[in-house]
């Protein structure tokens, strides 16, 4: 890599989660080992075979002011909560507004809202919805309110890419900064899904946990039990910066966002590749855009959703693109899998990690599956070694896309 | 019974300030929505939507464009 490329480093973090209405409780509830996942009531739970799901712990509705809340999909409502607590906590960086940028994603856009717009359509005609309803079910709407919120000029984006939207989106957000389009972009995913269609789908699709007798102990990546993932929403979002510009107002660094590999696998729209070919290139590629080797990485956040057939896949791509001894874990054995979301929430778990230097637990991983040789982290958290240590956030979405972040401490 | 001039100012009071967050005390019939109210023209089409569910009157595209004032959209729900 060349010696005088830009360095891109994380100055803020937000979230909204099954777990939490912020970062800060959040991250507790995962060192606590908390499952956000839950019984659901809604009116369509009888038509649909999956029971539960982790719903956001903090009603984004109940957070912002109406006016605004009213206009707003549920999955620009987390997204604008989360980027309001990052760019806080960033401590309001002074941009101007052409060096500002927005990479914003999710997977599926404002699908509950274009489900209930097409009912009032068809009972009770055009003119009764909303002049809002296209801005609150585009894709692009969580990118674009935060975008208007913030002022920002450089470029509002929304890449998508099913389940990796989000961890894609932070590294479009680098690309950007590093190609010299903008000092500061916020990033990250959000997802607003928890809605009967989407169950009903996902469980066609056999993808989804079926253990409604015992929801919180649905999502258990790497057990011999696990039967599928476990639905949740909310959104993730970090804000990145070139170095320069952060040292220049003095901000607190939390880590380096230090690289970024993508691959695609080319094999089946929905089953991941069985020799690990896509993920173990994504893997290899971010640690070289970020100038390391396996042995730097000492943890990896892991996609492994909980389905039967990913999560072994992964940790065996992961054994031979960085090796046997990171620390891995799955936070989606708390928080659910918040699909376009999860990049962006699991960013900032696989941050604050570094940061702290603890690494949470995976929950509910009571037998572990044959042919797994990486250190699981379960039963206990688990210390991080002091030192110059670098840590991985994986992403991977329908589609055969593939996505990995490499974050290195400050 | 049909609703009186105050029972629709309340009421409408009541939409914009859902719609806009302005207290539902400053929509007084005197006001302009653009002027005064500072409220959009979407806004307006959000109002109406919701008025026209409160008070079961079809408020048609070329008659919106007309109602300038609170008083204006009193008077035309009340005809």
């Amino acid at each position: 890599m060349s010696a005088n490329r830009v360095r891109v480093v994380v100055t803020g973090l937000g979230a909204t989660t099954p777990v939490g209405g912020d970062v800060t409780s959040t991250w507790t509830a995962l060192l606590a080992g908390q499952s956000g996942v839950n019984t659901l009531t809604t009116d369509w739970i009888d038509s649909v075979p999956v029971k539960f799901a982790g719903t956001a712990a903090v009603d984004p509705a109940e957070v912002l002011p109406r006016p605004e809340a009213r206009r707003l999909d549920r999955s620009e409502q987390f997204a604008l909560v989360a980027a309001r607590e990052a760019w806080k906590d960033a401590g309001t960086p002074e941009v101007a507004p052409e060096r500002l940028g927005v990479v914003v994603s999710s997977g599926i856009g404002g699908i509950s809202t274009t489900l209930s717009a097409y009912d009032t359509w068809k009972e009770r005609g055009w003119n009764r919805l909303s002049p809002f309803t296209v801005p609150m079910l585009m894709p692009n709407g969580p990118a674009a309110w935060i975008g208007l919120d913030l002022g920002a000029q450089a470029g509002v984006h929304a890449t998508v890419s099913a389940c990796a939207s989000g961890a894609e989106a932070i590294g479009y957000a680098m690309d950007m900064i590093r190609a010299g389009r903008a000092d500061v972009v916020v990033a990250g995913g959000t997802e607003a899904a928890i809605h009967g269609l989407n169950i009903a789908a996902f469980a066609a699709a056999r993808a989804m946990s079926q253990r409604n007798d015992d929801p919180q102990a649905a999502s258990r990546p790497w057990d011999r039990d696990r039967d599928g993932f476990v639905l949740g929403e909310g959104a993730g979002i970090v804000v990145l910066e070139s170095e320069e510009h952060a040292r220049a107002r003095g901000a607190r660094v939390y880590a380096y966002c230090a690289g970024i590999g993508y691959s695609a696998d080319a094999h089946h729209i929905t089953q991941p590749e069985p020799e690990g070919r896509g993920q173990i290139m994504a893997m290899t590629q971010a640690l070289t855009d970020a100038d390391i080797t396996g042995l730097d990485v000492k943890h990896v956040n892991a996609h492994a959703t909980s389905t039967p057939s990913g999560d072994v896949g992964e940790v065996q791509a992961v054994a031979k693109a960085i090796g046997t001894h990171p620390l891995v874990t799955s936070t989606k054995s708390m928080t659910g899998h918040l699909l376009g979301g999860a990049g962006g929430i699991e960013s900032v778990f696989t941050i604050k990690a570094l940061q702290e230097r603890i690494v949470p637990r995976t929950i509910n991983l009571d037998n572990i599956d044959d042919g797994i040789e990486v250190d699981l982290v379960y039963g206990e958290n688990r210390a991080l070694p002091e030192g110059d240590i670098a840590a991985v956030n994986n992403s991977f979405g329908f589609g055969g896309h593939n996505v990995t972040v490499v974050f290195k401490g400050a | 019974m049909a609703a009186t001039e105050q029972d629709i100012l309340e009421g409408l009071g009541k939409i914009i300030n859902e719609i806009t967050g302005i207290p539902a005390s400053e929509v007084t019939p005197e006001k302009s929505f653009v002027d005064d109210l500072d409220i959009d023209s979407l806004s307006m089409v959000e109002i109406a939507v919701a008025a026209q569910d409160e008070f079961g009157v079809e408020i048609p595209d070329d008659q919106l464009k007309n109602l300038k004032t609170v008083k204006d959209v009193l008077t035309f729900i009340q005809n």
